[in-house]
């Protein structure tokens, strides 16, 4: 690696937006109106215009609400989806557009842990299978007691017994299994790891567990972490910065104690207060009117303003963009920037 | 005498192996207007306590013993038919799945009305004014046009709301709510459940809330119970559970979670994972996770290992724990003061 690279992310993406389209083919796209055959196109608009960096050794958390397309974020960078336009760049390189083969030594480099251990695992594989399959695809020259002491070494690792080995994937637990998801992902000894709320499907006791094996994992392996999550516990606990996400945009992004001891977008302000407490006192939780707007039909101006106390006139026309604030958070609200707004 | 009393309620899913025992003596109690949270991990047994209040578990599951005297009358062992006049009448229930309880060919109205008039005698114009007050009452924008539409027109959040209107139709001494915002959002969730908090409040409704998460049952409910591989191993006042957990399984679950736990930490976690209710551990069931049997010089422990630990009181709280007795020194009450 040279002192370039070190200076510059590790990945870097600019301007990316992915829309899915709901109409279906050509013809289903052929609609009567008034007489006269037009052709009307919807899109679900996933993410509008999303820019993020992530250095090395970091483990930035991507929160929001669902449909704020955080997980369509970790998929295009991982290349499980094509952006409809912006680029992201690993290491300089880019990658967005590269053919399967190109992108081959990236995901070796890349690696993801899925929400749902239960469909991840393939059921007809055992485990020894499921670990080896990602160290042969990698490295085809590997003789056969290389695969198998890898395999042991990662197994021994995040806490497997080496027993599983013949054994299927019905046969754990979720939290287990979530063990042996994370062990594929380390099998070929990636730098840069995508995990999509990789505990939200696991009970309380077995999260604690989990979280506990990405952090080793990363203080071990010198692993960067995109972490995409809902939950701002977790986030506080895990992430070193922090993207707020609402609508397929950035609404903040800050570092952790940042943005957990001041919050600034409205937005934020909002997720914050909503989190169940433990503490006595019932929190003053501050109300959001209405519901997340669909990403079909966008709002005009600032994504949030529907459901925003601070909105004018402004924020109903334009676009606000991320601006560097005081103390090192970026806000994306024009009440932050004009400083309506504390 | 409380509006509810459940015990020693027993629970089995008759299976060719052998019976599962999903519910193990377990007593609670509900006054009117109270608020218990049911707390536990999947596969706890807590849903199962919840079907269990309406008989509505379904074969090859079936009430093994214990009692549930709701309002001075004994349910189990009663007749659908006769179950029928408490069911959504005076005890409702409120489900996980807001897309799954309501029925996707018809409209609100239409669902509302229909069970209005399964259980009183009234015209359809009278039922469709009562389910418009309900729906004012959940603070549904538009309650007036959402009577005509069907519950793929709405949202998460609302139809949540739709279904607590529901169950709120017929003025029902009790709610169950069975994990009520667990499929919603963080923000929608406070919604729904300050909704189903202030309502309970106003209109003097019990709620029994079922939830694996400890912040949302700190929030809404008065009393708590922990639920561990079917058996009730802590209950007592929430404030008291929260601040002070006695059982090392509640104490674990606190300790587990990341906000009890400075930033990058290495969290507490609980080793291993709920037993199989088809193959218990012997004594507590907790035993193998429990800290003070699995560190070096809790291997004498044998209490834990071989005797499934009696209720102790400790404060205003019930703990099963041989831990706990023995600090306490061994004070142990009997099972009928318990109950009351």
């Amino acid at each position: 690696m040279s002192v370039a690279d070190a200076a510059s992310p590790l990945l870097e993406i600019r301007g990316l937006e992915k829309h899915f389209s709901l109409s279906g083919d050509f013809l289903e796209q052929l609609q009567f109106q008034g007489g006269r055959l037009v052709r009307r196109q919807e899109y679900v608009h996933a993410i509008n215009g999303v820019d993020l960096e992530i250095q090395r050794g970091e483990a930035l958390c991507v929160v929001g609400e669902s449909g704020c397309g955080k997980s369509t974020v970790a998929r295009t960078v991982m290349g499980l989806l094509r952006p409809s336009a912006g680029e992201i760049r690993y290491q300089g390189q880019r990658i967005d557009d590269l053919s399967t083969q190109a992108l081959l030594p990236y995901r070796r480099r890349m690696q993801m842990i899925f929400q749902n251990p239960y469909a991840s695992l393939n059921p007809r594989m055992t485990i020894q299978q499921t670990l080896e399959e990602p160290i042969r695809l990698h490295h085809p020259d590997w003789n056969r007691q290389a695969v198998e002491e890898k395999v042991q070494e990662v197994m021994t690792s995040v806490g497997i017994a080496s027993d599983w080995g013949t054994r299927y994937g019905h046969e754990f637990s979720g939290g287990q299994r979530q063990r042996i998801a994370i062990a594929r992902a380390l099998a070929v000894d990636p730098e840069f790891i995508v995990a999509d709320e990789p505990i939200s499907a696991l009970d309380v006791s077995i999260q604690a567990q989990v979280l506990n094996l990405l952090m080793e994992a990363r203080h071990e392996r010198q692993l960067t972490y995109l972490f995409i999550t809902h939950d701002l516990a977790v986030v506080e606990h895990f992430g070193t910065r922090v993207a707020v996400m609402y609508l397929g945009r950035v609404c903040e992004i800050a570092d952790t104690a940042t943005l957990f001891s001041r919050p600034r977008h409205p937005y934020t302000q909002a997720l914050m207060s909503a989190i169940p407490r433990l503490e006595d006192d019932r929190p003053q939780h501050i109300r959001l009117e209405g519901e997340v707007p669909t990403p079909v039909h966008l709002p005009a101006g600032c994504v949030f303003h529907g459901r925003c106390a601070h909105a004018d006139e402004r924020c109903r026309r334009e676009i606000p963009s991320l601006i560097a604030t005081d103390d090192g958070s970026r806000v994306a609200c024009h009440a932050v920037e004009e400083g309506r707004l504390d | 005498m409380s509006l509810l009393d459940v015990t020693h309620l027993d629970v089995r899913f008759a299976l060719r192996k052998g019976d599962v025992k999903a519910l193990r003596d377990v007593s609670f109690s509900l006054d009117r207007g109270e608020r218990l949270g049911i707390v536990g991990e999947s596969g706890a047994g807590k849903s199962v306590a919840a079907f269990t209040l309406l008989n509505l578990i379904a074969k090859p599951g079936y009430i093994a013993g214990g009692s549930i005297c709701f309002d001075g009358q004994e349910l189990i062992g009663r007749s659908d038919r006769s179950l029928r006049h408490i069911r959504g009448h005076r005890i409702s229930m409120i489900f996980q799945d807001p897309m799954m309880t309501l029925n996707p060919v018809l409209s609100i109205g239409e669902q509302m009305v229909e069970c209005l008039k399964a259980h009183r005698r009234i015209s359809t114009h009278e039922a469709r004014a009562i389910s418009l007050h309900k729906l004012v009452q959940v603070q549904i924008p538009s309650p007036e046009a959402r009577l005509d539409q069907y519950p793929h027109e709405l949202s998460g959040g609302m139809r949540q709301r739709v279904i607590i209107a529901i169950a709120l139709l017929l003025d029902p001494d009790i709610i169950i709510a069975d994990e009520p915002t667990t499929a919603l959002d963080v923000t929608i969730q406070a919604e729904i459940m300050a909704l189903l908090l202030s309502l309970c409040e106003k209109h003097n409704v019990g709620l029994i809330l079922i939830t694996h998460d400890l912040g949302v049952v700190s929030q809404v409910t008065q009393r708590m119970l922990v639920m561990y591989a079917g058996r009730v191993i802590e209950d007592g006042p929430t404030r008291e559970i929260i601040n002070d957990p006695q059982h090392p399984y509640t104490q674990g679950l606190m300790n587990a979670l990341p906000q009890m736990a400075t930033p990058g930490s290495h969290l507490n976690q609980i080793p291993g994972s709920m037993p199989s209710l088809d193959n218990l551990p012997s004594g507590c069931a907790f035993h193998p996770r429990c800290h003070f049997v699995t560190r070096p010089d809790g291997q004498h422990r044998q209490a834990c290992k071989e005797q499934v630990p009696d209720f102790v009181t400790s404060g205003n709280c019930r703990v099963a724990c041989h831990m706990v007795a023995d600090m306490l020194g061994y004070e142990r009450i009997p099972a009928e003061e318990i109950t009351q």
